[in-house]
């Protein structure tokens, strides 16, 4: 998003996914415009640092899926950031949220539609539907 | 009444024992399966294994015919999915949640999860009990309704003590309750004396409590009001 010409600023609890940022960047993540502020998006002073009151967009992506809807609604209530998107891995609450209003992507939806496409392409090619696809969970 | 408690730690397993006493029916959600296997050994049926945010859960504790949710566990992201979900898509009547960051009790008033408990403002409060220095203690705060109830003890230098309710200059937006005296309360009229040793209870507008202070405190400092 950086390279597509936004302004670009990270929340991450952890000082050394910084270094995470950089893979692959000629330039430092900061050089090319990006912002990184450490601190927990509970944090009402690390949102601030971060610029939420600023923000056209609001992505919650964290690795729980409680904290992005939880953070999500923050942004979108008290912060009234007009875009503000979710991270959820559970098909059944991602879907939940989005009929309240949260958009939410649910990669969890987005993986098993792409095994099903996968398998779909696979059976077209031997001429006729595979019934017995095995499945490793 | 049916009463779902999520988190088996310390709070929701003792809640869940005092509720199964006082015979109500309940599940208890723990989602840490060592934990779970523990509490079991006491409480058998009434506790289930789980991650309670999870909606699959919820629905097999059978979320849908719940009078109460109560979310204990020692995540605030969680108690507050856990409630939101239980109100609003499960239409459960009454929840309660708790609050394990103080810092956090504005997130849950924003996303109106109510009531929250907190431990930790629970503690402060007590320790304004204990600790006469305070001198006046919070007793409630009615948020919504911009509402405080404090209480205070009369000491001998009271500059109240022996006077009557009736003749005491209250500020505007605070008024005079209660009085225990004796291990009695009593509500006061205009001719109640007050006594040394008299806790008084009074309601007030939040921001009054420093002109009470004064009023009821003792005698050398010029009252504001």
């Amino acid at each position: 998003m950086l390279r597509e010409g936004h302004d670009v600023s990270c929340l991450d609890e952890d000082p050394e996914s910084h270094a995470r940022l950089e893979v692959g960047l000629e330039k430092s993540w900061e050089d090319l415009g990006g912002q990184f502020t450490v601190g927990a998006g509970l944090e009402t002073e690390a949102l601030l640092a971060a610029g939420i009151e600023q923000a056209d967009v609001f992505i919650a992506s964290t690795d729980g899926d409680n904290t992005n809807i939880v953070i999500a609604q923050i942004a979108q209530k008290r912060y009234r950031v007009p875009t503000v998107i979710a991270r959820v891995l559970d098909p059944l609450r991602a879907e939940w949220y989005q009929r309240q209003g949260l958009q939410t992507v649910c990669p969890t939806r987005v993986a098993i539609e792409m095994l099903e496409g996968a398998v779909r392409d696979a059976s077209n090619r031997d001429g006729e539907p595979d019934d017995n696809v095995t499945e490793a969970a | 009444m049916y009463i779902i408690v999520v988190g088996a730690g310390k709070v929701g397993w003792n809640l869940a024992r005092e509720l199964l006493e006082k015979d109500h029916e309940v599940t208890l959600i723990e989602s840490d399966r060592r934990r779970y296997l523990t509490v079991e050994q006491e409480l058998e049926h009434n506790v289930t294994y789980g991650d309670a945010s999870e909606l699959w859960v919820l629905e097999r504790a059978g979320v849908q015919r719940a009078d109460m949710v109560i979310a204990v566990t020692g995540d605030d992201e969680d108690n507050i999915l856990i409630c939101q979900v239980a109100r609003e898509k499960y239409l459960v009547d009454q929840i309660i949640a708790r609050v394990n960051n103080p810092r956090n009790r504005r997130h849950f008033d924003l996303l109106g999860i109510k009531p929250s408990v907190s431990a930790t403002d629970l503690i402060l409060r007590l320790l304004e009990h204990e600790v006469p220095e305070y001198g006046l203690v919070h007793l409630l705060d009615l948020q919504e309704e911009q509402l405080e109830i404090i209480e205070m003890l009369l000491g001998a230098d009271s500059r109240v003590t022996g006077r009557r309710v009736g003749d005491l200059h209250m500020p505007e937006g605070s008024l005079l309750i209660s009085v225990l005296r004796n291990g009695k309360g009593f509500v006061p009229t205009a001719e109640t004396v007050l006594e040394e040793g008299d806790e008084v209870l009074a309601v007030l507008d939040p921001g009054k409590e420093d002109q009470l202070k004064v009023l009821f405190g003792p005698e050398g400092e010029e009252a504001v009001a």
